[in-house]
């Protein structure tokens, strides 16, 4: 009955790659469309032989680029193996050739040719000067480049990788090129860039210079001057790592293992990162003991003492991220607690352990992976930290703000940013690496209940007390503290006239009517709706990308999986401000110009939020049967058909999650950002930090306020369709459906 | 069952020196060769653990073998993946896709073998019958019954007409009165449909139930390949003996040989048996418990050490002077009482000598 694939003669996959290479050669335009990615102004514009919008065989066949004209090899090449078969002995070595050639032709010239001609003196002195240029690369040459890309892996398919299965070869291959593209090479340019002289050169000792500056490593503040941005970022990430790691186990631990009722309510609680803002925790810590906060005067007020800036610097930092970062320990650690085997802790009662002994000597050794973890969790999080630092920061510099004024400050020294973020690249994938080489793959593992029916002890009275006190106020005050931020929303102006008011509210999201129907006449519009269609863009992306390296990863093996696990993952241990460092140095000029445009936003978005996608959907396939795809296969289908009518169905809740998911962090990201936006492209948290530093607060909070809203709304939305939710920012603990 | 659209394309299996490694360190399988005969019904059978799994896999192409060829039919098949082998599979778990309905379930494989819709679905529904759950078609696979999930698997691997039809312990999953039940149902339709196929089990009994030969697996390596009969009344060595039914190894002594039958002696108790071209000198016997005879006559001198009523019969475990037995007896009435000394003979056939063990 069936045909094996071996034996026959006709591939569609082949003919609609090939068909693919020729539309991007032939009919789409080259470079780049200035208008943006989304504008097909130049369908009326002179295309197809305008020089800007021209295909690559037009711009030849006008004698202009002719260093486009040997892609036409690896172009014809493959239309000879149309029709035979894939056993063939040419079949595979021909595809391969063509695809290799033709892709790292195209790498070739496009990192050769720039803006002014050759970009290396090396070549200009070999072929002369060109007396042309190019700029980056547009719809034809990305279309031609992922032609090349997957013929290349269908002829390794071909060979016999993988069984021959195509569909998983290309999918790797696929992957292998973004994150290659949009993670290291970025990064790798950073690098680069730490070792430009002033003088455009490089040298090692521009780098060496940079690296011991005192900004970075100063000891000042142990006789009262500065200290390095380095040491203080440290400092504080171990302090916030070492409290969050603390309170969260204290919550996680009244939530598991005490009577208390309203577990559901503290459970919700989980959801509070995500959908607030980085810096707004920030924001209402001002409005509560800043130099006109409530606080401030009234202890002012009452022993007539001079109110200070004392929030401003460590303190501050430190409680806006231990508010902010204690409920991602606190999800972590609620998995960790509950994933304690009961019978363990029944099996040490009956040994006659008392259970101050139980928990001594049985629970905690059996949570201490889970400890680690959510202190690596925290560190790392506090590191990349962008927003709070730069709204409460004062003269205490951490990284993550360094590297923004050496970027954005009068200085511009991408050379110093570049050292800077490897610094703290160098500090959070240390973090990243101590946490696979400790916690290994055990952090994936989801709690089977096989036969376990027992029950979880309270905790020991010499134990409850403490934790029910620094929980109960620790919550009072995260709770005081978004209070905070809706009440400080309506305030006219927070510690001088503190009359109710809609004003911020109105001049961010006003409507008015004119002739032309609706008209968002807000300030905030503009920002709102940028931010909710890069963010929607970027989700689907996200999720697609994510779940399609989660199955590569769950579901076969290859060689180098692990090194390609861990280049899928690594670019959660980047913090965003080095995303965004990295970006603007990579992509400002050709083969791959994007700043500036939408573009980037999304792409930057997708890196950053992939490793999330990429657990859960780890998460959610390792509760699938293995068998049910086997069971596929063996009945006829092939990979893709498999992963397409079997697992994508079975994931749905999965894919749901990642969506919304990686949609609303998208909303809520800063550090990144704040380097990539543009006139054009403004996003709802650049905007706001812009308000802030106007000291323009009650707009600022209110737009946070709605923001919030909007996202809780979004979360309760997946939340109805889905069940339950399990949404965590960057937590391990991603429990899958 | 006549009238069924469904006919089998049985095609022959062939092992050529293959075999499966792990890494540098585990051999799943170690040179393996054996044929399976179009038509047959054969039984992987062995301890967890032995490789039978693995070699299912391998003839489903799930695993690709390290060396050696795999034939199905006359083609060569081991590069080929699963996909393009004409093989299909009845899982341990059964893995029914959970969000199709049972009659998608069913066609889903035909769908993917070039077969238009009404005739897929005209297909599945035949195949259905087949199996007993006609008018089952919209339910969803968690609405069934554990046996009647196992019967749809069953019938979406069967729709495909496939060369070989693979089993991985389809009954493990059953409680034991529905093991019966589904075990003669699937060797009901092989038999009916002359399908070749191959069934993976670590149960000796329903191995022999099913089967028209047995490969005995031990250490990823073949112990014996025969019919039920063959494997119960002549082990190759004492793993098949006692891993086939129960077995007590005696230590005996070959008196003599003549022509075919050897005489032997257990203590001062003489018995004749075929001699299996062992030479006079010490050996070793298998005698199953059912055929071990308590207080009749002439035997060799023992102690009941224990005696324990299950209901049908009684169990005895003996002691002899060579070591302990274990025996069972139809007669509950009038047990022996632990402790009494008994003469143990043997039944007339039954019992055998096993050869020495092969060096492994």
């Amino acid at each position: 009955m069936r045909i094996a694939a071996s034996e026959r003669t006709t591939h569609p996959v082949l003919i609609f790659w090939i068909a693919a290479g020729w539309v991007g050669y032939c009919l789409l335009p080259w470079y780049g469309v200035e208008d943006g990615f989304f504008s097909f102004q130049w369908l009326i514009d002179g295309y197809p032989f305008d020089e800007d919008y021209a295909p690559a065989a037009f711009l030849i066949a006008q004698g202009e680029k002719l260093w486009l004209a040997p892609l036409l090899l690896p172009l014809l090449a493959p239309l000879v193996m149309l029709g035979r078969r894939k056993t063939d002995p040419l079949y595979a070595p021909v595809l391969i050739i063509a695809g290799a050639a033709g892709f790292a032709w195209l790498i070739a010239q496009g990192f050769g040719i720039g803006i002014r001609g050759f970009n290396y003196a090396w070549l200009t002195a070999l072929f002369g000067d060109l007396g042309d240029r190019q700029f980056g690369m547009g719809y034809g040459a990305m279309l031609l480049a992922s032609s090349f890309l997957f013929l290349l892996t269908q002829g390794i398919a071909a060979r016999g990788a993988i069984n021959g299965d195509v569909f998983v070869v290309s999918a790797i291959g696929g992957v292998i090129v973004i994150v290659a593209t949009f993670v290291f090479f970025p990064i790798a340019r950073m690098l680069i860039a730490a070792f430009i002289t002033d003088d455009g050169g490089y040298a090692i000792g521009a780098f060496f210079s940079k690296f011991f500056d005192d900004r970075l490593w100063g000891l000042g503040c142990f006789w009262g001057a500065r200290c390095g941005a380095a040491l203080n970022s440290l400092f504080l990430a171990l302090c916030v790592a070492t409290l969050t790691t603390c309170l969260g186990l204290t919550f996680a631990l009244v939530v598991t293992r005490s009577g208390f009722r309203y577990n559901r309510a503290l459970r919700a609680l989980t959801v509070l990162p995500i959908i607030t803002p980085p810096f707004v925790i920030g924001l209402a810590l001002i409005l509560l003991f800043g130099l006109s906060g409530t606080v401030t005067t009234f202890v002012a007020d009452l022993f007539g003492t001079q109110p200070t800036r004392w929030l401003y610097g460590l303190p501050g930092i430190m409680i806006a991220q231990t508010l902010a970062y204690t409920p991602i320990a606190f999800l972590v650690l609620i998995g960790v607690v509950e994933g304690v085997s009961p019978s363990m802790e029944e099996a040490a009662q009956t040994l006659r352990a008392n259970r101050w002994q139980t928990f001594k000597t049985v629970s905690l050794p059996l949570m201490r992976p889970g400890l680690a973890n959510a202190f690596l969790l925290g560190f790392i999080e506090s590191m990349a930290d962008f927003g709070n630092p730069l709204v409460l920061g004062g003269n205490y510099d951490v990284l993550s703000t360094e590297i923004f004024f050496a970027i954005v400050g009068a200085q511009y020294d991408q050379g110093r940013a570049a050292v800077f973020a490897i610094v703290l690249l160098f500090f959070t994938l240390s973090a990243f690496f101590a946490q696979r080489r400790w916690l290994g793959k055990k952090s994936y593992t989801t709690v089977t209940g096989k036969g376990d029916s027992g029950v979880h002890p309270l905790m020991p009275r010499r134990l409850a007390w403490p934790v029910f006190a620094i929980a109960g106020i620790w919550g009072t005050f995260t709770i005081i503290v978004y209070g905070m931020i809706v009440y400080g929303s309506f305030v006219e102006l927070w510690g001088v006239n503190n009359n109710l008011t809609f004003k911020h509210y109105i001049t961010a999201f006003s409507v008015g009517l004119n002739e032309h129907g609706l008209h968002w006449s807000g300030s905030a519009w503009d920002s709102f709706f940028t931010t909710v269609f890069i963010a929607a863009t970027a989700a689907p992306l996200t999720a697609a990308v994510g779940l399609t390296t989660a199955y590569l990863l769950t579901r076969q093996s290859f060689t180098g999986k692990d090194s390609f696990e861990f280049g899928t993952m690594l670019s959660f241990a980047i913090p965003g401000t080095v995303i965004g460092v990295s970006y603007i140095l990579a992509f400002n000029v050709p083969p791959i110009e994007i700043t500036g445009t939408g573009i980037i936003l999304v792409v930057s978005f997708i890196f950053r939020n992939m490793p999330v996608g990429v657990r859960a959907g780890i998460a959610s396939m390792s509760q699938l049967d293995k068998s049910l795809d086997e069971s596929s296969l063996t009945l006829g289908a092939n990979s893709w058909q498999t992963f397409r009518k079997v697992i994508l169905p079975l994931l749905r809740p999965a894919i749901l999650a990642a969506l919304v998911f990686s949609f609303v962090r998208a909303m809520t990201a800063i550090s990144a950002v704040i380097f990539l936006v543009s006139a054009e492209y403004n996003m709802a948290t650049s905007y706001i930090i812009g308000r802030v530093e106007n000291n323009d607060y009650g707009l600022a909070i209110a737009y946070s306020t709605t923001l919030i809203f909007v996202m809780l709304s979004v979360v309760a939305f997946l939340q109805f369709i889905v069940g339950r939710t399990q949404i965590g920012r960057r937590t391990q603990f991603v429990t899958g459906r | 069952m006549a009238d069924t659209q469904i006919t089998g394309k049985a095609a022959p299996v062939a092992f050529r020196d293959v075999t499966k490694a792990y890494g540098k360190e585990v051999t799943a399988v170690d040179n393996v060769s054996f044929d399976v005969e179009a038509g047959k019904l054969v039984t992987l059978l062995g301890p967890s653990g032995c490789g039978k799994t693995t070699m299912l896999r391998m003839i489903a192409g799930l695993e690709m073998v390290t060396a050696g060829t795999i034939l199905i039919g006359d083609k060569d098949v081991t590069k080929l993946p699963a996909t393009d082998r004409d093989v299909s599979m009845v899982f341990q778990s059964y893995a029914l896709f959970p969000h199709m309905s049972v009659l998608e379930n069913v066609a889903y494989g035909l769908g993917f073998s070039g077969f238009p819709k009404p005739e897929a679905h005209a297909r599945a529904h035949a195949g259905l019958e087949l199996v007993g759950l006609k008018g089952y078609d919209a339910r969803l696979p968690s609405e069934l019954s554990g046996g009647q999930q196992q019967r749809v698997a069953v019938a979406r691997a069967l729709v495909l007409e496939p060369q070989v039809l693979l089993f991985d312990e389809p009954l493990s999953n059953l409680d034991a009165k529905l093991r019966r039940q589904v075990r003669e149902d699937i060797r009901g339709i092989q038999q009916d449909l002359g399908l070749t196929v191959v069934y993976v089990t670590h149960d000796q009994e329903e191995a022999l139930a099913v089967s028209d030969e047995i490969v005995v697996m031990r250490n990823a390596q073949i112990a014996q390949i025969g019919t039920p009969r063959q494997l119960y009344d002549a082990p190759a060595d004492a793993f098949v003996a006692d891993f086939i039914g129960e077995a007590n190894l005696i230590p005996c002594e070959i008196l003599s040989v003549d022509g075919d039958t050897a005489e032997i002696a257990v203590d001062s108790y003489r018995y004749h048996l075929p001699s299996r071209g062992l030479p006079p000198g010490p050996s070793k016997m298998a005698v199953r418990p059912s055929r071990i005879v308590l207080n009749a006559g002439d035997g060799f001198d023992a102690t009941i050490a224990k005696a324990t009523y299950v209901g049908v019969r009684m169990e005895y475990s003996i002691k002899a002077s060579f070591g302990s037995l274990f025996a069972v007896h139809d007669d509950v009435q009038n047990p022996l009482d632990e402790g009494s000394a008994v003469k143990v003979s043997f039944k007339e056939i039954g019992p055998v000598l096993i050869p020495p063990d092969r060096p492994t």
